[in-house]
């Protein structure tokens, strides 16, 4: 520990922090642009000049050292001085277009220009402009407004894993970009517009659409991946204008992938905003007691063992347990929440968590990863990944597809079962080095277990966890990667077949005569037979929709009050940041409203109601924000049911882009879809 | 303007020359720091292309080729191929004619080296390229041989005290495929005075000449 002096307050830090981090830990705001505390430093922008006793001139405070004994000051003259120049010669060159600007009112040149700056301009020859880059459908570029900070350069290379941007040229001609022209590869490229410190790179969905004022702001938390990233969803009257994450250093720290970020302008379209019921083959618009009373009627005195239901990927744990209460009072257990076929029983929460925690990552010292591709399941994970693996030598390696490139170095061990066999009976090498690591990880993607031998995969992996040491009551490396944001709360209500109940399959193939399907469009509605009752419950007119027979109009992650679950089992909640459209409800109030309908009155009348319910069915959904960390009690894994096939893991995802039924309605995502599956066409910029 | 010395190729392959001196290269620097070796590589592509095509030029294929023998990003060599002014990014003429525009070579007659460089090579100005390929005239900064002052650099090659007539001469005979011996054009011995040596006239080693 170094004793330092900040303006008169002494404060300890570590040997090696920088006099910045010294500054900030006595609570003196230091301004900066090219310093930001994920990326490596660059000391370049020299905003970040303090004096430090006896040095003869400022120094840049990013990339200082303290010393034992140091007296730094933030606020002499010499400090102010030095700022004020520094900002005087960041300006000349910038085009100073506030007025037109997307970054205005939250940009910090314009900020600190207004604290540390000059109050007029000395400036009167010809300041340079620079050609705009194309980086994608995404980031929008005005170059000129460039301060050359390099963060976004670093961003890419170090946290995203693409070098692809640079800085060519020197001197005046120096310009960021990619010099052969091409869209960033990375489904990460939304950072890049929060990371600028300047208006260079904005988002291109939300050019020249608010000013930062104007918008409401809504702390949430996003759905549409596993991660459970947070989020701040920005509104201005009905509409969503924008996504940005927040920080939640445990979960995504402070990023977020482009699909939560980008595709909300599907929320707009496509969208049921009112009832609709199908008449002479149809589909009609109804009011809501019409489409009520028309379920109520259909599945009057019909058998509960002939009603099942199925929830979807984004659905939030209130209307799942709001569902099951519903259909467990009409005397049906045909429940089912795995529109994949994933073979997880929900017997036991660690056999499909994602154990080691986000944040656990961090921790691990090797990785086998088996069906699974986490930069497109995953995009924050997989940089969490990442910064692990740059941190010092962690083996990875993969089962499954070929070829995948990670954005770290993995060994491919082989496409299919067999290697999980070899791994376990030790003759594979790669078992040697999971066995020798202190903390291994096990990651096994959602698809890997959504198969015929689904079951024997799940406990082959348990099994292999378990054989190489990744299950300790200190150490839990057994990780399942889910998909999206409401597949571990279903899973955590139980929505599963219960007592006798059916499961998909039986339910689609004439099992039942009424099905209930609330936002689940993950699988092909041709494959319900023919003759069955579909009652539709969701938000957006996709798959399922068009085969339904009545459409109930509910909620998106944006228009309710809900609760999700994330991969590692962490309780969070989402909020409501505008109304849903139309006639379109909060779900669990629907499907209350529907059992009132049918002579059912379910316990509950109040959000709260349904959280208490929530919490008595299971107390995981009590731990809001938290999640049930620690090491394994009871290694006795899942249950077989029979063996490996031996096919090989097929990707999980088939599109990125258009993973969701908000990002199928989304016209960013369907040009992002566009571009990033053609085939890369690369052109000399210049 | 598209000679066919000024399109940009699809692609590049090191030569067996070049090889053998990237072999030479890449040994100097420590395993895992292969990447220190980017400038030395970047002028052996920009060599090859002189000697194969006449253009001596870096393009971006070449640049990635050598991306690929130092496994870097392709962006890195790009940083590094555009912040150094002896890596040509564009096609350029057979010769490179560099005038020195810094203060002595300017006092003594820089002037008159460009106009010359401008009538005789058919070039507009700096940065052009003549129609027929053969020249690209560019302004330098000092070259460190003001005394021989005014100075014109021929791709590697010095010529030195020119005036009008003199560069006119010289690029004529560029044109015709000749090569003057570089150096002084009046025949001055390295940069003693002009005449010869006139000082230090009684070291042993000067007085044996
Ligand atoms: S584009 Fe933005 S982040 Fe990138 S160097 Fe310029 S100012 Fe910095
Ligand atoms: S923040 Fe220190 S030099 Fe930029
Ligand atoms: S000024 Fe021309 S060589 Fe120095």
């Amino acid at each position: 520990m170094a004793k330092v002096t900040i303006d008169g307050i002494e404060v300890e830090v570590p040997n090696g922090a920088s006099v910045l981090q010294a500054c900030e830990a006595a609570g003196k705001e230091i301004p900066r642009f090219c310093y930001h505390e994920r990326l490596s430093v660059a000391g370049n922008c020299r905003m970040c000049l303090v004096e430090v006793e006896k040095a003869p001139k400022p120094v840049a405070s990013c990339a200082y050292p303290v010393a034992d004994g140091m007296k730094v000051f933030t606020d002499s003259a010499m400090v102010r001085n030095a700022r004020r120049n520094v900002m005087e010669f960041l300006l000349i060159n910038h085009p100073l277009d506030c007025p037109i600007c997307d970054q205005g009112g939250e940009c910090d040149l314009q900020d600190q220009a207004v604290a540390f700056g000059r109050d007029g301009s000395r400036y009167r020859e010809e300041k340079r402009a620079v050609k705009d880059k194309y980086l994608g459908p995404l980031v929008k570029t005005i170059m000129t407004r460039c301060i050359q900070c390099t963060r976004c350069v670093r961003f890419a290379t170090e946290v995203a894993g693409v070098p692809e941007l640079g800085a060519t040229g020197r001197g005046e001609n120096m310009q960021i970009g990619t010099y052969v022209e091409k869209a960033l590869t990375t489904e990460l490229s939304g950072n890049l517009i929060d990371i600028c410190p300047v208006g260079a790179l904005t988002s291109r969905p939300y050019a020249f659409v608010s000013r930062p004022w104007e918008l409401r702001k809504t702390d949430s938390i996003d759905v549409l991946d596993a991660v459970g990233a947070a989020i701040r969803v920005d509104t201005r009257g009905p509409e969503v204008l924008r996504i940005i994450p927040r920080t939640n250093e445990d979960v995504n720290e402070e990023w977020m992938a482009d699909r939560g970020r980008f595709s909300f302008d599907g929320l707009k379209r496509k969208r049921l905003d009112r009832p609709w019921i199908r008449r002479e083959g149809k589909l009609q618009p109804a009011t809501w007691p019409e489409a009520l009373e028309h379920i109520a009627g259909k599945l009057k005195g019909m058998p509960g063992s002939r009603i099942g239901a199925v929830a979807g990927d984004l659905v939030d744990v209130e209307s799942v347990y709001a569902l099951k209460a519903l259909m467990n009072a009409l005397g049906s257990q045909n429940l089912e929440c795995r529109q994949d076929g994933a073979k997880i029983d929900g017997s036991r929460r660690d056999h499909y968590l994602f154990n080691s925690g986000i944040a656990g990552i961090d921790e691990a010292d090797a990785l086998l990863i088996i069906g699974s591709n986490p930069r497109k399941e995953a995009p924050v994970l997989n940089a969490r990944i990442r910064k692990r693996w740059n941190s010092g030598a962690m083996p990875v390696a993969t089962i499954g597809e070929a070829g995948l490139d990670l954005t770290y170095t993995a060994e491919h061990l082989g496409e299919g079962t067999a290697v999980l066999d070899a791994l376990l009976d030790g003759s594979h090498a790669f078992a040697k080095v999971l066995g020798e690591a202190k903390k291994p990880m096990i990651i096994l993607g959602r698809g890997a277990v959504a198969r015929e031998d689904g079951a024997a995969v799940l406990a082959a992996a348990w099994a292999l966890a378990n054989q190489i040491g990744a299950l300790t009551p200190e150490w839990h490396g057994f990780n399942m990667l889910h998909l999206f944001g409401g597949q571990v709360g279903a899973l955590d209500a139980g929505f599963l077949p219960g007592e006798g109940g059916q499961d998909l399959a039986g339910m689609l193939s004439g099992g039942v005569d009424a099905l209930w399907l609330l936002g689940a469009d993950g699988f092909e509605p041709a494959f319900i037979s023919p003759g069955t009752f579909v009652i539709y419950q969701g938000h957006h007119g996709d798959r399922a929709a068009s085969r339904a027979d009545v459409i109930l109009p509910g909620a998106a992650y944006t228009e309710k009050e809900g609760t999700y679950v994330n991969t590692e089992g962490r309780v969070q909640r989402g909020r409501l940041a505008v109304f849903p459209p139309g006639e379109a409800k909060e779900d669990w109030r629907i499907i209350r409203a529907a059992g009132v309908a049918m002579g059912v009155n379910l316990p509950f009348d109040t959000l709260e109601d349904v959280r208490a319910g929530m919490v008595a069915a299971n107390p995981v959904f009590g731990l809001v924000d938290g999640r049930i960390a620690g090491g394994v009690q009871d290694v006795a894994g899942p249950a077989a049911g029979g063996t490996l096939s031996g096919t090989a893991f097929k990707a999980n995802l088939t599109d990125y882009w258009l993973a969701d039924p908000i990002s199928r309605a989304s016209e960013t995502m369907a040009e992002c879809s566009r571009i990033y599956n053609a085939a890369p066409v690369a052109q000399a910029a210049e | 303007m598209s000679a066919p010395h000024q399109q940009e190729p699809t692609d590049f392959t090191f030569d067996a020359d070049s090889e053998a001196q990237i072999a030479k290269i890449v040994a100097r620097y420590p395993e895992g720091k292969q990447a220190s070796a980017v400038i030395p590589l970047l002028y052996v592509a920009q060599k090859q292309m002189g000697r194969l095509t006449g253009s001596a030029w870096v393009p971006r294929v070449a640049m990635d080729a050598v991306a690929v023998k130092l496994s870097m990003a392709p962006i890195r060599v790009y940083e590094v191929a555009t912040f150094y002014f002896m890596f040509n990014t564009k096609p350029m003429g057979r010769f490179h004619l560099q005038v020195c525009g810094t203060t002595p070579c300017w006092l003594r007659g820089s002037d008159d080296v460009l106009r010359a460089c401008k009538d005789a090579g058919h070039l507009k100005g700096y940065g052009d390229t003549s129609e027929d390929g053969l020249f690209t005239l560019s302004e330098v900064e000092c070259l460190g041989a003001c005394v021989n002052a005014p100075i014109l650099q021929v791709d590697d090659d010095y010529y030195e005290d020119l005036d009008y007539d003199r560069t006119v001469k010289l690029i004529e005979s560029l044109k015709r495929g000749e090569r003057p011996a570089p150096g002084s054009s009046i025949g001055r011995q390295t940069s003693a005075p002009e005449g010869g040596p006139n000082t230090l006239l009684d070291i042993p080693m000067m007085a044996k000449e």
